[in-house]
């Protein structure tokens, strides 16, 4: 049964070009898309069975397709990687993309790049799945370009409208940059070490690198810069709120569960690198830490629904890097995955809300929907509670709690970063409850034109059950987990009064964000208003709104001076010298057919200088 | 003190000198031609000074007596006269004379230059008569006589050609 | 009897060719520039001859025999143009003589 591991990701990418070559009809299309992602997650949950049931020799199977090319000396397989990390990524992605994709039949219908569409989200899935399952960082590098371009594309779709196309082009210009960084990554390590296989590179580097050397902490380095890119972390974050431009399922699939993951799988996977690298590592945790902050205070004023999920994503991902960072490994993942159910569920409930509301973004022109849209209503306060940590219910309380007390606890943890996180779960709950009270509660500005189908509601209800229950298995995840990635805080043994201590902190800080956003949206909505349009609040309102700034300053430091060069080279100034050379010799043409005037004294005069000047050379020389 | 050579050399060269520029500047045609005849009849006592006494001969005789004769006649024949001053005047208004002046200078200097800054030894003190000169000619410079005369041939000829066209078109 | 340097003369001929020159380029009237021209000439003979007297050969003052030829030979075939030019332009002007344009 492992041996249909290579199914995983070769049916989405198959499905992918047939939706693109052949002109199918919407209904053929719809069955095409979905058909094959469902068929890629049964796979997937038959492979995973299998290799739970037995394990094969070191927790690790390696199924190798064919040899890529053989360069001198750099040899790198197709080759699919199966371990219990990239299978939990591999399972999330395949079942999350499915829901998605069955969401999408609906949602999209009736727009005319219907196929095109699918064919976009399933060559997604499909490198996404390739990237996930990769043996060799060259062969993840494949599937990661893959994903940036299914993006770009993806956030574009709608390309009529050039907003959407900046938009695509920003994401995939600001990736770039990562990417590069990436790159060079890559060409350093197989410089240094000799191989791109990643297991290979982790032994030699363990072996060859000493702890804080210049090798691995450059590695390390330019392998953060891709992550930070992709997943979209400071300095590289801007892109993202601007991709909410896509369509909404296009957002739940790959900018909230998926792609901006890919980082975090990125450092997880090289986790051995870091920890040779002790200053890189101590680099991402402070970057999660920072990205947490200044992400939640910007969802704190955003008044577009799909903007307030963008930075909501932006700040969970750093929560993951916070625990990369602090080498909490399983937690980042764990709440990887339980991100990817209520964030996709976010998403899809807000795409239902502004197609039900006629295509309307703004929350404030939202109100008492609750009583129109009742599963929405549900399972997006399901969601929302997950993802703000409702205790004991939800998963997402689960998993953060569990970064919380890694942020302490962990090996590079610490009491500040301790804070750091409590003060990101405070501000969690607070974004996430003033989005729910101004979108389901007060009264209604908006009238309800559709109501969704069973295709919508059905991915979210089930989303919805695993927003839940997905926390309950955090503890046969860790101990899975730990045999590839190290870090299990003794999870049966009972909690520490540490640990204890730390979740009945984040339960409070979870109330109190509650009571606040209460108290401030739905209460007494004047406060709130108030506070806005006070001096110090309206400084502070529009100075988070754009993003603490970011794009500003981008424009002013790197937009403005290429733009400048690309505009002064227009004219071609190498080419100039070339044809400078010509207009050099036009003029002295023309300067020297003026001395053929046809006037006698002129020539005469000329004559009588023409002599001094050659006495003058006898003179002196 | 000088002897008379010297004397008579500085004193013809500053004649010469002098109707040279009288020569150049004067706004009738006719005593410009004058005054050339006085500038070459100093130059021809400078050459007997020098110790050459045919050339000083065939200075007056062939320059002063023959082309400047040349260059009467046709003064006569265009009727060039005290009728043009005033055209004259015009030509030689004061912007016309910077570019001469300097140009002229610069070489003069230039030439002076060339001249002084090589010391020179004494010159051989010799009076050359036709003689010598005559032996010289037909002797090592015989080709350059035949050549000549077959310069002069040619200007005749061309001379004549282009006089007779003009001679023709008036009848 | 001392002779006269060759310095002196020869000084004597650079004066009177640059005064030929300044004439040349100075007067507008064609017959004046070839008087200016025969002025030239007369410097440049002045200038051999003095330099012959030096050594005291007959080389001088042969050369200045071939340049009074050429002198000659100049001024008759010079005049004749001249005449040529003023039968059909009417005019004097140096600047008539202006058709052959670049």
């Amino acid at each position: 049964m492992l041996r249909l591991l290579w199914l995983v990701p070769a049916i989405p990418l198959a499905s992918a070009l047939a939706l693109a070559i052949l002109r199918l009809s919407q209904k053929s299309a719809a069955w095409l898309g979905t058909c094959s992602i469902a068929a890629s997650s049964v796979i997937s949950l038959l492979v995973s069975i299998s290799f739970l049931n037995a394990p094969p020799a070191s927790s690790a199977y390696t199924q190798v397709l064919w040899r890529w090319f053989d360069v001198n000396g750099l040899r790198p397989e197709i080759a699919l990687y199966l371990d219990p990390l990239s299978l939990v990524m591999m399972v999330v992605v395949a079942f999350v993309s499915f829901l998605i994709h069955l969401y999408s039949t609906e949602f999209m219908s009736g727009d005319d790049g219907y196929g095109r569409f699918f064919a976009y989200l399933n060559l997604f899935v499909g490198s996404m799945l390739t990237l996930v399952l990769a043996d060799n960082l060259l062969l993840l590098y494949l599937g990661w370009e893959g994903v940036g371009l299914c993006s770009y594309l993806l956030i574009g779709f709608w390309y009529r409208d050039p907003a959407n196309g900046r938009a695509g082009r920003k994401a995939f210009i600001v990736t770039r940059a990562g990417d590069t960084a990436m790159v060079i990554g890559l060409f350093l390590l197989f410089h240094d070490l000799g191989t791109l296989n990643i297991q290979d590179l982790m032994h030699r580097a363990a072996l060859q690198w000493p702890t804080g050397s210049t090798g691995a902490l450059a590695a390390a380095f330019l392998l953060l810069g891709g992550a930070v890119g992709k997943s979209a972390q400071l300095p590289l974050q801007t892109w993202l709120p601007d991709a909410m431009a896509g369509p909404t399922p296009v957002s739940a699939l790959i900018h909230a569960a998926t792609m901006v993951t890919a980082g975090v799988y990125l450092i997880a996977r090289t986790h051995t690198l870091y920890s040779l690298a002790p200053q890189a590592q101590f680099a991402v945790a402070v970057i999660g830490a920072a990205t947490l902050l200044m992400a939640g205070f910007s969802a704190l004023t955003q008044h577009d629904l799909k903007r307030v999920l963008a930075y909501s994503t932006i700040s969970q991902i750093g929560y993951m890097f916070l625990a990369l960072g602090v080498g909490a490994w399983p937690a980042a993942i764990f709440h990887f995955m339980t991100h990817a159910f209520f964030k996709a569920l976010l998403f899809l409930g807000a795409g239902i809300v502004i197609e039900s509301l006629g295509g309307e973004h703004d929350i404030f022109r939202m109100g008492g929907l609750r009583r129109e849209l009742p599963m929405t209503f549900w399972t997006f306060l399901i969601a929302g509670c997950s993802l703000a940590g409702l205790p004991l219910i939800t998963a997402g309380a689960f998993s953060k709690g569990w970064i919380v007390w890694g942020a302490y606890s962990a090996a590079d943890g610490s009491a500040g970063l301790w804070v750091v996180a409590l003060v990101g779960v405070f501000l969690t709950a607070l974004y996430t409850f003033r989005m729910i009270f101004l979108v389901f509660f007060g009264q209604q500005n908006s009238q309800v034109t559709r109501k969704p189908g069973q295709a919508m509601v059905i991915p979210c209800l089930i989303l919805a059950f695993f927003s839940i229950a997905g926390g309950y298995i955090r503890t046969p995840i860790a101990s899975y987990l730990s045999t590839v990635l190290p870090w299990n805080p003794g999870t049966n043994r009972s909690p520490s009064f540490g640990e204890m201590f730390s979740e009945g902190a984040v339960a409070l800080v979870f109330f109190l964000g509650l009571c606040l956003a209460y108290m401030l949206f739905l209460r007494r909505r004047d406060y709130s208003t108030a506070l806005a349009s006070s001096p110090a609040g309206s400084v502070l309102d529009r100075f988070w709104f754009s993003d603490w700034g970011m794009d500003w300053l981008y424009d002013r430091l790197f937009v403005r001076p290429v733009v400048w060069l690309a505009k002064a080279g227009k004219s071609d100034p190498i080419d100039g010298f070339y044809a400078g050379v010509g207009r050099l010799n036009e003029i002295a043409w023309r300067g020297l057919s003026l001395t053929q005037s046809g006037r006698l004294r002129w020539y005469a005069a000329a004559i009588a200088a023409g002599t001094i000047v050659l006495i003058g050379v006898v003179i002196f020389s | 003190m000088m002897n008379l050579m010297e004397i008579a050399f500085f004193a013809a060269g500053a004649v010469a000198v002098i109707a040279t520029v009288l020569a150049i500047t004067r706004l009738v045609a006719v005593h410009a031609l004058l005054y050339l005849i006085v500038s070459l009849l100093a130059v021809a006592v400078v050459f007997y000074t020098m110790g050459a006494p045919l050339v000083a001969a065939l200075e007056v005789i062939i320059y002063a007596g023959a082309i400047v004769v040349l260059f009467v006649f046709v003064v006569m024949m265009m009727n060039l006269g005290v009728q043009d001053r005033e055209i004259e005047r015009k030509w030689l208004a004061g912007r016309a004379w910077i570019g001469p002046v300097i140009l002229s200078a610069l070489l003069l200097v230039e030439v002076i230059y060339l001249i002084v800054r090589v010391p020179v030894s004494a010159t051989v003190s010799s009076v050359l008569t036709p003689k010598q000169i005559g032996l010289a000619l037909y002797g090592p410079y015989l080709l350059g006589v035949e050549l000549a005369s077959m310069l002069l041939l040619g200007a005749l000829v061309g001379a004549c050609h282009l006089g007779r066209t003009r001679s023709e078109a008036r009848q | 009897m001392t002779a006269i340097p060759m310095a002196d003369g020869l000084v004597l001929g650079g004066i009177l060719f640059a005064l030929g020159l300044a004439g040349l380029l100075l007067r507008r009237n064609l017959l004046l520039i070839l008087v200016s021209i025969e002025i030239m000439l007369n410097g440049a003979g002045v200038a051999f001859v003095a330099a012959g007297s030096r050594w005291g050969q007959a080389d001088g003052q042969v050369m200045f025999l071939f340049i009074l030829a050429a002198a000659a030979a100049e001024v008759s075939v010079g005049l004749a143009l001249l005449l040529t030019h003023y039968h059909r332009r009417q005019t004097l002007d140096a600047d008539s003589v202006n058709e052959m344009r670049g």
